[in-house]
């Protein structure tokens, strides 16, 4: 987003497009980040419900919501998830930490 | 009203990803979690604080719904407002979309609830305003710095309160806000935890439904202010209701229910270690300061005592088991 003049500013600096912090990209502020191995994954969306970013894709187009993976543009990896992923499938969680490669 | 993860994803999230709050931050989640249960249908009014500064970064806004940022002390007076310009316009019909009911939320910090807009908050509880007001309470001023606010417990850490040689830490208790706002007998107070999400919005969603205003304080790990890892803010919420240091319950009318009644002869958790997580008690766990756990674990035996009493005073005659 460019920056705007002064005489283009909305009246008392009201922000028309709403959501539009979804183009900040806070995904560059992380250290780790969760992996997800969809074999262990029981869709129970814990991840979903407590992640603070809204970082959880979720696909809704079947009969029953299915966690697709992590949305790495927002995601800061707080660890969060992968500390609410129950492991229940042979004891192994599906939300892993991971140091980033940089 | 049985609320399941699987009906929940299906509503829509209103708060966007891309906020600036910390990585870990549960107030984020509590906003997502109090937004996806109050759906579309609401203006939302945020008092000065973290999760206004978070939120609503010029010229970003993590906002779906109409928001309206107000200063530290008057949320409740902006959002009394607003639900009164409402019901003036439906009155005369002059509402350009028509429309049945709208949700009105208010959401402060402790900073913004417990100390500086307690005023305008007891004003609006007590006019009687269709309203909600959320306070996200991570007991300290997190946005400015962590000073200490008037939820800041016994023996924490906080920069205008700190530990050192000569004092450990907050010399005074808590201010029972919940109790206040009880006081105001307005119809439903409720304390919550984002970890419990059932019984969040469970709670959200009767406070939208009844007629006049609703107050509910959720607590929220700041893991800045209180110095721990920021994957485990959850399960911190998890402990401290098990532990009895933020119990969950809510009052109706005027009646008092607990919601969740931790084993006493098996509790999950002790007080002492759910503390000992957590940096703004480390000094406490010094040898000499002893006496000062033996007080934190006093209150909190304290206040839960007198909820349990409050819940059997305020119950209906029938259900009142004799001894």
């Amino acid at each position: 987003m460019s920056l705007k003049k002064a005489s283009e500013l909305t009246e008392g600096g009201i922000i028309t497009e709403a959501g539009n912090a979804s183009e900040y990209k806070t995904g560059d502020w992380r250290t780790f980040v969760p992996e997800f191995v969809v074999e262990n994954c029981i869709q129970c969306l814990f991840c979903w419900i407590y992640c603070p970013d809204s970082a959880i894709a979720v696909d809704l187009s079947g009969e029953k919501p299915e966690v697709t993976g992590i949305i790495l543009e927002h995601c800061k990896g707080c660890g969060i998830c992968a500390a609410e992923c129950p492991p229940v499938k042979k004891g192994k969680a599906a939300l892993v930490m991971v140091r980033e490669a940089k | 009203m049985a609320v399941n993860l699987k009906k929940l994803v299906r509503k829509e999230d209103l708060l966007s990803g891309g906020h600036r709050a910390c990585a870990g931050c549960t107030g984020a989640n509590i906003l997502r979690q109090v937004m996806l249960v109050a759906g579309r249908d609401t203006i939302v009014g945020g008092a000065t604080g973290c999760m206004e500064v978070v939120t609503t970064v010029y010229p970003y806004t993590a906002w779906k719904v109409p928001y309206i940022h107000t200063a530290f002390e008057n949320v409740a007076a902006t959002i009394s407002g607003v639900e009164t310009g409402f019901r003036a316009l439906k009155k005369f019909g002059d509402l350009p979309v028509e429309r049945e009911k709208m949700n009105f939320i208010a959401i402060g910090g402790d900073g913004g609830t417990y100390d500086i807009g307690l005023q305008s908050l007891s004003g609006a509880m007590e006019r009687g305003h269709n309203m909600v007001y959320i306070c996200y309470d991570n007991e300290a001023y997190m946005n400015t710095g962590i000073q200490r606010s008037s939820a800041t417990p016994f023996g924490a850490h906080t920069s205008t309160a700190p530990a050192g040689k000569v004092k450990q830490g907050k010399e005074q208790n808590r201010k029972n806000l919940t109790a206040i706002m009880v006081a105001h007998e307005i119809p439903y107070v409720a304390q919550t935890t984002p970890f419990h999400w059932r019984d969040l919005a469970t709670k959200v969603e009767k406070a939208l439904a009844v007629d006049g205003p609703a107050f509910l304080n959720v607590l929220m790990p700041c893991t800045i202010g209180w110095h721990f890892d920021p994957a485990i803010g959850m399960q911190i919420c998890k402990e401290a209701v098990e532990n009895n240091f933020w119990p969950l319950f809510e009052v109706e009318n005027g009646k008092y229910k607990i919601n969740y009644k931790p084993s006493e002869k098996k509790p999950k958790t002790q007080l002492a270690d759910w503390m000992k997580q957590q940096g703004r008690f480390k000094h406490l766990f010094k040898p000499g300061n002893e006496e000062l756990l033996v007080k934190c674990q006093e209150y909190v035996d304290q206040e839960w005592e007198k909820l349990l009493k409050l819940e059997v005073m305020t119950a209906e005659p029938e259900s009142v088991k004799t001894v």
